[in-house]
This record gives C-alpha cells, structure tokens and sequence, in this order.
C-alpha cells in the first residue's frame, strides 16, 4: 500500500487547491472557468473540481483541438498560479524533465579551483588535512548551485504549488512514462545526488493524449480520466461568442451549424473547436456579416487541413451554406 | 449509499472496465467529495475515477443509468379509477396490509417493497439465466404475494367476479410481470457476461477440427477472444524497440555531446541496439480437416499487426497460393471462403505445394523470418519434398510447425510429420485457441531478445 501513502497527505501540509474560493463546489469551478474565457461542460468541471479535491492528476484525452491545453492553462489563471508546461516528444529523458547539473559553470569552477587550489591547501601541514579541506570543497560541486531544474522540479518546488501540464505525454517512451509515476503517484522525485525531494505544495497535474498510442495501465490507475468531446451546437456558439466577443449572434449561429454540418462527413480530420473559432476570425477578418457560399469556399483552407477533405466538400458547399443559414 | 456504489462498481466490473480496488477507494473518495443526492454530479465524478478512456466513459454512461433507472409499477387505468371512486371494499382483504396498497393502487410503495425485497434475496447476485424465473419466484414470495393469492382465491370462491377483486387480481400480474422485468435486468446489468465468459473459456478449450464445426454465435466469440488475446499479446510485446547495450560506448555521439563543455565529456553514450520486430510468413493447409484452425491462426496473426513487422501468408491444398491481397481486402472469416472454394477441394500435396513456395516466394525469406506451418502432414502418399523444407528452415531464423493431429498419429498412415520435424524449430500439437496463443506467445519471445 506504500503507492497510497502520498496521496493521502497529512491534513496539516497546506492545500490551497481545496481551500481557493473557485474550487468550492461544481458551480464555482464552471463560474470561475467561464470567467477566464473557458466554457466547460459540467462533465469537465466535474472532473477539475474532483482531481483537485483527491489531489490526483487528470489525464485529458481528445481529438486534437478540442481545448485541452486550453483547460489546464484556464485552470492556472483560475487559480492564479504559475502554469509550468511540459511538451513530451519521443526520446525525451530525465534530464530534460527533471534535473540537469549545469556543467558549464561546474567546468568554470573547476577552472577557478585549479588557480587557487595552491592557496587554498597551503596551509595545510599534510596530506590527511588537505583531503579533509577538499572534501568540503568538492561536495559543493553537486549542490542545489549547480542544479538546473527542469519543469517536475520546479513543479515540485513551487512553494504554493502550480499548475503543472505534462502535453501529449502519448508522444514519450514508455520508460519515460513510468518514470513519471513516481512523481504522479506521491508528487515526489529521487534525485540520486540529493535525495528524495517532495512537493512542498501539491502541483494539479494536467497530462493530455492525443489517443497516439495506448498509455500503460500503471499511469493510468494514478490518474482520473477525462475525455473532452467535441462539443454540441449550443455550447459551440458559448465558446465562439467567448472567445470572439464582438461576434454576430446571427453568423455565429450559422457558422456554428455549418461546422456541426461538416462533422457528420467521413472527413479525415473533422474541424474541432480551435479551427472553428481560427474560422470565426478569419470571417470577421474579411469583414463576412452573413454567411455565403462565396467567402467559405475562399476560407475553407482553414477549417479543413486535408486537401482531399476540402475536395470532399466543396462541390456540396452551396447546399451546406443553405442549410446552416435556413436554421 | 456504500451498498450502492459497491452494486454499480460490481455492475461495472461485469459491463468490462478493469476496476481495481484503489480505483474503488478513489470513487469513494470522490462521493464523499461530491454527495449522492445530485445524481449527475455523482456521475461525473464516478466516471472521472471509474473510467480510464473514452471507450470506458461510454460504457459507464450506459452502465450507470441502467443501474439507477427505476420503474415504477404499473397499477394501470382500473387502480386509479378505484383510488378515486372507492366503490366497494374486499372483506378478505380487511386484514392485509399489502392487498390494501395494491387495491389502493399506491405505485411508489409497491415499487419500494420489491426493491427492499430485492435487496432481502440477494437478487443482484443472480449469475446464471436459469436463475431467472426462481429469483422472479422467490421475489414474489418475499414480498408477500402468497397471501395476496389466497385472498383472491377465498374471493373468487365467494362470488366469482366482483370489480375489487379484478382489480386486485390486474394488479397482482401487473406486479409478476414487474417482479420479471426486475430479475431481467439485473440479469442484464450482472450477468450477462458470465454467461458469455462461461463458454468462451469452453471454446477456448475446444478441439477447433471438432465434426460438427461451430455456431456462427461460438464463432464470433471465439473470434473476439483471438483478438483478445492477440491484443494482450501485443501489448506485452510491443513495448521494447530498443535497448541499451552496456559497456559500449558510442563515441561518435559522446564526443558531439562534448562539445558543449569544452570537448570533455561529461556525458558518455551507450550504444544502443534495435530489437527487430519478427517478420512472420504463414503457411496454411487448408483442406477441411485443417481449416478451422487456420482460420484462427491467420485472425490471430492479423491482429499482431502492431508487433508483427512483416506478415505474408499462403494457403495451399494441391497448389499454393498467396492470400495476403484477399485478406487484406475481406476480413478474415470471409477471405479464408474465398481460398477454399478456389483451392479447397483439391488433394493434398504437400510437395507440390512447396514446389509453388519454392519457385515464386522463397527470396521473401531472410535470417529475420520466422516461418510458421499449419497442417497436418497428410500428403495422400505423394512425395514430400523434404529437400525444399530443409532449405527454407535453411534460410529463415525459425520453423514452427503446427499440427492439429495428437502426437502419436504422426507418421501414421499417410502422415510425412516425423519426416518434416526433423527440420523444424518446434513441431507442436495446436489445436485449440488456448494452444495456439501459447505458442504464438512462444514465437514473440524467441523472435524478441531480451
């Protein structure tokens, strides 16, 4: 049961993510996001509201687009604290997550060494005394000095906690990903020259995957799920009028049907969330008051990413235009 | 409400989700956040603890209204009229409780008393489909309905038909057909999939060249549990593309990295090694003795595809001939048709056979193949072409072959199997589905150094 032992804090160590005004309840945390800019459904407060009362990571999995990057940098706006992110990539390593010892200024140091160290043991009257002088000397080399952290520590390190956003952690090795477990587990990190260090505040935790490849059981179980859907018609439009205040509530409607029209083709990569607001500028850009078949022929390019896709769909645009303007 | 969530996570665990007891402490966790009396907040607040993938959440969806849909017990259009009307009283009833409800027609008490009735028989631990009809049985003694029975006897004797007693006797089918429904869908929610675990262990275990062949319903199971079991296998072997090889340093790389600090390295670099995955090329018999079991193998592999680098596969009777463009087209099941009616009521002839493997297809075998045999050696006594054997386990890392046939029919009759062995890496008795992923476990492992 040691796996346990971490989750369960003592009561004394402080929790600010139970105890913020904004993690009251469900409610608060919806308000709270929908105040920076983020529309959740109630599912995914929910789950924000719980991982963050259980202290437990929450894993976010979507299609690309669907806001969740997004969900863990509104959270730490939310919460007013620092957001630290963490962009995984095959053959990324310890000492690029955790830790690396900063070997320039060791090597400069060394250098500076070697110029006094006459000095320094000179009055050294043998050689037992000498290598005492230099023990002392020489475990600086492997103190916090010459430590760079990397995003987990300084995670940890924060001292009223942060935001921590491990990205698309589908695209690490697996060694990679149990090494993250201890961390995930009971938000603590060994370090061989130094010890085991503990968070002195409890970092929430946001990994997003983007379905790459299957996540190992073990990650997993130290996680809470949440899996964000692309979002129906009437929370589209919140989230579009949110993030584009100034829009039309009539081309909204209408761009939001269109979009939600284009989802129920096969198309190899259905528009998400991101391309249907990058749209929505596009059309207040070009100054589009309404909805025409002339303007989303010209600005299809950025909704669909795929060639083939935009050649699916272009002989049917006048009767989608149609249709997502008649409701 | 510790009962209850215990009942759904069990539900839960029957529907398939991997729900582990530190998953059930962490639900529990959760409610004692959250509350149980809003209902949709406790569900999302389970889902976020219970399911681990979008696939999982669906499921607990479906799972959890199941689980908390509640029916209400039809009384029907007779009760309410004499709720309201109140026309004559049933003087056997007088000293009954229960029939007083049910004449009153009061749906919210019934539906409760057969729900604390449920809980009194244990009925949510139901597991078998013959269970139903005496779980239905005990349930409606449990809530009494004996003696609502006795009543409506003593009053049909006493005047065959008064409305009270119509009335009475409406409601207490209405509540044998609820009493039904109930006992169904915890089948439903608890069962069903022991029932269906149940026989697929059976198959499993099932000789796959059996006479009488296989329902189409075995069939689909024993085809979801090859791609269960090709799953796990998969996942267990696809983790390792590449290891560390100790104690050589790959200097080129350390002394790049070194650059960065004045040439000295700081960091040395082990070479490391690619662990090649297996490239597989699958010989199938396919004369009817055989064809099951190649039917499997060839899904079984299919469904390696993530650890399985290279699949070819032929299927031969009298000839040979390549069916890797007709399986990549239909599934499996229906390609292994295809081949039979083009090739399958040919004689067997293991020579010419490979005659066809040798003159077209043995450049497509290297040091890193692993050739599988599927088949039973008969050859209808023509000749064997052991020379053309011995060169293809010559050329490939591995020969595994696979006979349906027990051991001690080999060389029997018409049977050139001790004759092949002599050229195989292992020559083994596979013929049910358990045989087989044992050894296809075995080929992973001694094609995947570690």
């Amino acid at each position: 049961m040691s796996k346990q032992n971490g989750t369960t804090l003592p009561a004394s160590s402080p929790r600010p993510l139970v105890d913020h005004p904004a993690f009251a309840s469900v409610e608060a945390v919806r308000a709270g996001l929908e105040d920076v800019g983020y529309i959740a459904s109630i599912r995914i407060s929910t789950a924000l509201y719980v991982a963050a009362h259980l202290e437990r990571p929450l894993l976010v999995e979507g299609a690309a687009g669907v806001g969740k990057t997004e969900l863990a940098l509104s959270a730490a706006k939310l919460l007013g604290l620092p957001l630290i992110r963490m962009q995984c990539y095959e053959g990324l390593d310890e000492s690029r997550a955790l830790y690396e010892w900063k070997y320039g200024k060791q090597l400069l140091y060394t250098q500076i060494l070697k110029d006094t160290i006459g000095h320094e043991l000179g009055g050294a009257p043998d050689l037992d005394s000498a290598l005492v002088r230099l023990r002392g000397l020489g475990d600086q080399f492997f103190s916090d000095d010459f430590l760079e952290p990397r995003p987990l520590l300084r995670a940890l390190r924060e001292e009223k906690g942060a935001v921590l956003l491990i990205d698309e952690v589908d695209k690490s090795d697996e060694a990679f990903e149990a090494f993250l477990l201890e961390i995930l587990g009971s938000y603590q990190v060994s370090i061989p020259e130094l010890g085991v260090v503990s968070a002195k505040t409890p970092p929430l935790v946001f990994l997003t995957s983007n379905n790459q490849r299957d996540l190992g059981d073990a990650l997993k179980r130290r996680c809470l799920h949440l899996h964000v859907p692309l979002p129906d018609s009437a929370l589209e439009r919140e989230i579009v009028a949110s993030r584009i205040p100034g829009i039309d509530e009539k081309l909204n409607r209408a761009l939001v049907d269109f979009v939600q029209a284009l989802r129920q083709k096969e198309l190899r990569k259905n528009p998400s969330i991101s391309e249907t607001i990058d749209w929505a500028r596009a059309l207040l850009l070009l100054n589009a008051d309404e909805l025409g078949a002339e303007v989303v022929r010209d600005t299809l390019n950025v909704l669909l990413k795929f060639e083939r896709d935009i050649e699916a769909v272009l002989p049917e645009i006048d009767e989608l235009v149609a249709n997502a303007r008649a409701h | 409400m510790q009962r209850a969530l215990e009942d759904l996570i069990r539900a839960l665990r029957v529907a398939g989700l991997p729900i582990s007891p530190a998953d059930s402490i962490d639900a529990h966790r959760a409610i004692d956040v959250t509350g149980f009396s809003d209902r949709g907040l406790a569900k999302h607040a389970l889902c976020a603890t219970l399911a681990k993938s979008g696939g999982e959440a669906a499921v607990f969806d479906i799972v959890f209204d199941a689980f908390f849909e509640s029916q209400a017990i039809k009384t029907g259009e007779a009760a309410s009229q004499g709720r309201q009307q109140n026309l004559d009283v049933l003087p056997e009833a007088e000293g009954s409780a229960l029939a007083q409800i049910m004449l009153s027609g009061d749906e919210a008490s019934l539906s409760m008393a057969m729900a604390s009735a449920a809980n009194r028989i244990g009925l949510s631990g139901i597991r078998f489909a013959t269970q139903r009809n005496l779980l239905a049985r005990r349930l409606q003694d449990e809530m009494g309905m004996p003696e609502v029975d006795a009543i409506i006897a003593k009053a049909r004797a006493r005047s065959p038909q008064t409305p009270a007693t119509a009335r009475l006797a409406d409601v207490r089918a209405a509540i044998a057909a609820q009493a039904q429904a109930l006992v169904d869908r915890q089948f439903q929610i608890y069962a069903s999939r022991t029932a269906e675990e149940l026989r697929e262990a059976q198959l499993v275990r099932q000789p796959l060249n059996a006479d009488e062949g296989f329902s189409p319903g075995d069939q689909a199971l024993m085809r979801k549990a090859v791609r269960r079991m090709a799953k796990q296998l998969a996942d267990r072997h696809s983790r390792q593309r590449k290891r560390a090889m100790r104690g050589k340093l790959d200097i080129r790389r350390t002394v790049r990295r070194s650059l960065a600090h004045e040439g000295i390295p700081f960091e040395l670099i082990w070479r490391t090694e690619k662990v090649d995955r297996p490239s597989i090329v699958c010989l199938c018999d396919v004369s009817r003795s055989v064809a099951a079991a190649a039917q499997f193998l060839l899904t079984f592999l299919y469904s390696l595809n993530e650890v399985v680098h290279d699949l070819r596969s032929f299927a031969f009777a009298g000839r040979l001939i390549e069916v890797d463009s007709l399986l990549a087209q239909l599934p499996v099941e229906e390609a292994i048709g295809q081949v039979l009616r083009e090739i399958g009521f040919q004689q067997t002839d293991y020579g010419k056979s490979l005659e066809d493997f040798a003159d077209k297809h043995l450049t497509c075998l290297d040091r890193h193949t692993t050739v599988i045999v599927l088949g039973d050696a008969r050859s209808n006594y023509a000749g064997a072409r052991l020379d053309i054997f011995a060169e293809i386990a010559k050329r490939s890392r591995a020969v595994i072959w696979l006979n349906p046939e027990p051991e001690t029919y080999w060389g029997s009759g018409d049977s050139e199997m001790r004759r092949y062995e002599r050229f195989c890496h292992i020559a083994q008795t596979c013929n049910t589905l358990a045989e087989l992923e044992h050894i296809i476990e075995h080929v992973l492992r001694i094609c995947l150094p570690r």
